[in-house]
């Protein structure tokens, strides 16, 4: 078959699924929070509510598309595509399970030698979603959230680049495939430090980036309305809660690839069933779901930062503690061997 | 494997594109003054949105540039390291008190003290 049309094949299907899980996760989300706040949660629509996204896709579907008048009509309708667009094809190169493995084709879109900026460039595109939609919408709330939002998302990043750069160190390489083929945990014991820390720092970061509690400053109803989501309803408003999602489903698959071995499995799992550990897909589902429930445990039990506390916490400590986890890994590096 | 990449694009783009179509076409259209204005809780919306906004975001904003590019030049240096480690970690560690330098005087200046 053509290479290309097995491409486009795979791109249409991740594209679908992250969608599907998109929708499934608004629902999983709000019952979840539901039951940490002692309260029922959406359960009307269909057994257990589980046919609540499918009636709001409708709903925001079938809603009137309004347009502020005060509005860069253009930028208004561009901001949600560059957000939805980007969101999705960053997950393109996150691999899911060994070469060959999705009925004989490789189980991810492209294997890119500098995968991880890739990753990292594809999600930061993000913020110009936001801070335009901000712009576009020519409100005061709308462009207090998205200034708020853009610096907050610059800020988190350069916490997030420099946790990346002690796997990078012990790696070796950019490329997804090889950093989860590697396993940097089994490089030298005297690692593990620098890379726990790295991960609590890249997990923290990529928290702040996704903009979820304690970190969804962009979205505070209480001091800005919605932030720069304030001017938008109906597929465009959806469009923007899907890339949220989406970017979610993306950080959580990438902590798992850069610190948790990605598509690998536990080795011990391999005494019960020989080669489990190399199945692809669901390994990497199940560390992503824990993530994505650690996301929304998260949100039910911790309140949110004030602004002047973030932007500290991001510069002064986040930094020099993801800066001090790459340091030593390389000092350990060049005395340890 | 940069086709693949432009595939990815398109496909993504795609779905983006259709969605606002669909919105566009599907949704009723009963526009109204109010209902367009800008919501500013309520009360009629006075002035524009685009006015002068606090420096800080600005310095954030430039600081970021200088601090992230400090991380592009790190990552060859990482992918590398194996190589020379003893020759690129002196090299890394020059770089890093000569950023510093500069990461202490935005700190004494309270840069980032939002007040």
């Amino acid at each position: 078959m053509d290479p290309l049309l097995i491409t486009l094949a795979k791109a249409l299907l991740l594209c679908l699924t992250l969608l599907g899980v998109f929708a499934y996760m608004t629902v999983i989300e709000r019952r979840i929070l539901a039951r940490m706040q002692h309260r029922l949660g959406p359960n009307r629509v269909g057994p257990f509510g589980l046919l609540q996204p499918i009636a709001d896709a409708i709903k925001s579907i079938f809603k009137e598309d309004i347009v502020v008048s005060a509005a860069d009509r253009l930028i208004y309708f561009l901001a949600p595509f560059i957000s939805i667009t980007f969101a999705l094809s960053a997950f393109g190169a996150i691999p899911a399970g060994p070469a060959g493995s999705l009925f004989g084709f490789d189980p991810w879109i492209m294997d890119l030698d500098i995968g991880l900026l890739y990753v990292f460039a594809a999600t930061s595109i993000g913020v110009y979603g936001i801070f335009l939609g901000g712009w576009a919408s020519n409100s005061k709330y709308a462009l207090l959230g998205s200034l708020r939002s853009s610096a907050q998302l610059i800020s988190y990043e350069l916490g997030l680049g420099f946790s990346a750069l002690t796997v990078l160190m012990i790696a070796g390489t950019l490329n997804l495939r090889e950093i989860v083929e590697l396993n940097v945990w089994s490089v030298s014991p005297l690692l593990w430090l620098p890379l726990a820390v790295a991960f609590f720092t890249f997990l923290i970061s990529g928290i702040a980036e996704v903009n979820r509690t304690p970190f969804d400053l962009p979205e505070a109803e209480q001091e800005i309305v919605a932030g720069y989501l304030t001017e938008y309803s109906s597929i465009k408003w959806a469009l923007f809660q899907m890339a949220e999602y989406v970017n979610m489903m993306t950080a959580a698959a990438v902590v798992s690839t850069l610190f948790l071995g990605g598509w690998r499995g536990p080795g011990f799992v391999d005494a019960f069933i020989p080669g489990m550990s190399e199945w692809p897909f669901i390994w990497l589902i199940l560390k992503m779901a824990i993530f994505m429930f650690l996301f929304i445990w998260l949100r039910g039990t911790l309140p949110r930062f004030r602004y002047d506390q973030l932007m500290r916490f991001g510069w002064v400590y986040l930094f020099e503690i993801a800066l001090g986890a790459a340091l030593l890994a390389g000092a350990v590096i060049v005395f340890a061997g | 494997m940069y086709t693949n990449l432009l595939l990815m694009f398109l496909v993504a783009g795609f779905i983006g594109a259709a969605a606002l179509v669909a919105g566009r076409l599907l949704g009723p259209k009963k526009a109204g003054v109010t209902k367009l204005a800008a919501y500013e809780s309520g009360v009629p919306a006075s002035g524009s949105a685009r006015e002068r906004f606090p420096v800080h975001f600005y310095l954030v904003a430039m600081l970021f540039i200088i601090f992230d590019i400090e991380t592009a030049f790190f990552y060859p240096l990482a992918v590398k390291f194996k190589a020379a480690p003893a020759f690129l970690y002196a090299n890394g560690i020059i770089f890093v008190l000569v950023l510093a330098i500069g990461y202490v005087y935005i700190l004494k200046k309270g840069v980032l003290n939002w007040k």
